[in-house]
């Protein structure tokens, strides 16, 4: 389980994962804020369609890949929360079905 | 100069980036500092202006020495660009980055490549689970946001595990296990270097002081184990190793993996610069002159992007390219090059002659460099596994370029940085030749996603 042990937390503001607001503060990166709240589970892969999360923080991976505001592939460890924010759980898209 | 030119520009801004970026500052040179990240500090002093007012006295001294860095490079005169992504770096030394979705274009008259280092990739069985993160992660999550992980178990080798473990204890943390895959054989390896390494022995001294601290503490410490891999259906639901041939089971839901770091070389690589295979660090290293000077005319390398030196030596490098850098300007002479150039030079040599035992006591065992379960995802992205990588080396595959072709490894959106090491030693192996014959990934532009909206939004004028 991730927690904060910061003395000085900074002001919370509301964020949405997969329609369910999380208070979160404000200073935080996506990827720590839902780690956070006890959300690992960020993405689909696109091949094996297995379960994937964050795994270097740094923007180095890719693994945190995640859709913030109907925008896929966004490194959620390298973007700040901001209040009103909706993220979701990025899933693997069949493209050929798309086009049918 | 117009306004997008500079005489010198810094990719980075960690302890080799700020060095030279307010060294050259002083000098009265035009300076622009690109970070990814919201800070300056790089890895090392991540967030270490926050901390000052959080009070975190665990995250101790070697840490906190970053501070005055920091504030000497804050109180300079430095155009800093923070959140920047560098995607592009011609050989005509034009750099192409975004903030905030804005494509960018600048030109240096001199670039210094500072991007440091990253975590070496470790492939082992479950390495992709939900819950195994690196041991870099936890140090970021502990210092940029003060978040920490109870009962995790830490898998790996060299002085970041014993460092974070540390910090981890000392702010109260429970540590479910720490499995430590030093090979014994490094202990002996590393003992003839031991005098060279006696300039720095505060350092050695205090990496032992870490570990003896773990160990006091009572958490459980795994050592002399000859395999490793992780359980779990999407996310992890335990550790097994192997000691003295018998497996064993912990039960865990987050694991921090580590097994050393090494340079961040795709930026250097793009831009054409030359590089060879460091075999006492397992890793490729990119080829500098010894005042970082890259084989390519203008682009210098300064700290672990270069090679793995660690925080003060890239502190040192970073000065002694700035200085050599105003020197190819004409802004300082020769002479006064060799001058200033003293004092670092003298820091730097104490600090690598630590690195041969450093080097030797750390080298990761080739089984997790390389390893031997066929099932292990190599590439995460293009969730290529040994096996497959095996198949396209028996049906003729020859080198990393061509692997691409036969599998997609190594062409997802990290673009090799976690799995190019791996498979560089993987057909070394496979092939029975080096590394060094077998290569890297052709590294192209650009070297971090871009969107078409980006591109388009360059201004070039």
């Amino acid at each position: 389980m991730f927690r904060s042990i910061n003395n000085n937390q900074s002001e919370l503001i509301t964020i949405y994962f997969e329609g369910k607001a999380l208070r979160v503060q404000k200073d935080l990166n996506v990827a720590t804020a839902l780690l956070e709240a006890g959300i690992s589970n960020f993405r689909e892969t696109t091949i094996k369609n297995e379960n994937r999360g964050p795994y270097c923080m740094m923007g180095v991976c890719f693994d945190c890949l995640i859709n913030i505001d109907g925008m896929d592939n966004q490194q959620s460890c390298m973007v700040k929360v901001s209040d009103g924010m909706k993220i979701n759980r990025q899933i693997t898209r069949n493209t050929s079905q798309d086009e049918q | 100069m117009s306004n997008n030119e500079y005489d010198i520009i810094i990719i980075g801004s960690g302890p080799a980036g700020i060095s030279a970026a307010t060294l050259a500052d002083h000098h009265k040179a035009r300076v622009l500092v690109l970070d990814e990240n919201c800070a300056p500090g790089g890895q090392l002093y991540r967030a270490i202006e926050k901390n000052q007012k959080n009070d975190n006295e665990w995250l101790g001294q070697s840490y906190q020495d970053g501070l005055p860095l920091v504030e000497a490079f804050r109180e300079s005169h430095v155009n800093y660009q923070r959140s920047a992504k560098v995607w592009h770096l011609s050989n005509d030394k034009v750099v192409h980055y975004s903030v905030n979705g804005k494509a960018h274009a600048a030109k240096g008259r001199q670039i210094l490549i500072a991007t440091g280092a990253q975590e070496r990739p470790f492939p082992i069985p479950g390495w992709t689970l939900n819950g195994v993160m690196s041991a870099g992660a936890a140090q970021i999550l502990l210092k940029e946001s003060g978040v920490v992980c109870e009962n995790a178990v830490f898998v790996g080798t060299g002085p970041l595990l014993y460092l974070i473990a540390h910090q981890y204890i000392s702010a109260g943390i429970a540590i479910k296990a720490i499995i430590d895959t030093t090979p014994r054989g490094n202990y002996l390896r590393a003992i003839k270097y031991v005098f060279g390494a006696l300039g720095s022995i505060k350092n050695i001294l205090q990496g032992w002081r870490w570990k003896r601290e773990i160990i006091r503490s009572g958490t459980l410490y795994i050592y002399n184990i000859s395999d490793v891999k992780i359980n779990g259906v999407n996310s992890v639901v335990s550790v097994e190793y192997c000691q003295k041939g018998k497996w064993k089971n912990i039960d865990c839901k987050y694991v921090f993996l580590h097994q050393g770091i090494t340079p961040e070389i795709n930026t250097s690589l793009s831009a054409g610069c030359n590089k060879s295979w460091n075999e006492r660090q397992a890793c490729w290293t990119i080829d500098i002159d010894q005042y970082g000077q890259s084989s390519v005319k203008g682009i210098s390398i300064a700290g672990d992007a270069s090679s793995i030196a660690g925080g003060v030596a890239a502190a040192q490098r970073g000065s002694i390219a700035a200085l050599n850098m105003l020197c190819n300007i004409d802004i300082i002479s020769s002479n006064n090059r060799e001058v200033f150039s003293k004092p670092f030079k003298r820091k730097l040599n104490a600090e690598m002659a630590a690195r041969p035992f450093i080097d030797t006591l750390f080298r990761p065992h080739s089984r997790y460099r390389v390893p031997t379960s066929s099932n292990t995802i190599i590439c995460r992205c293009e969730e290529v596994t040994l096996a497959q990588i095996q198949e396209s080396i028996a049906l003729g595959c020859k080198g990393p370029s061509q692997l691409k072709s036969f599998t997609r490894c190594g062409m997802g959106p990290c673009q090799g940085r976690l799995c190019g090491l791996s498979v560089s030693e993987i057909l070394a192996k496979e092939l029975r030749v080096s590394a060094k014959q077998i290569g890297y990934y052709k590294i192209r532009p650009p070297i971090k996603p871009v969107t078409l909206g980006e591109l388009a939004s360059l201004d070039e004028a």
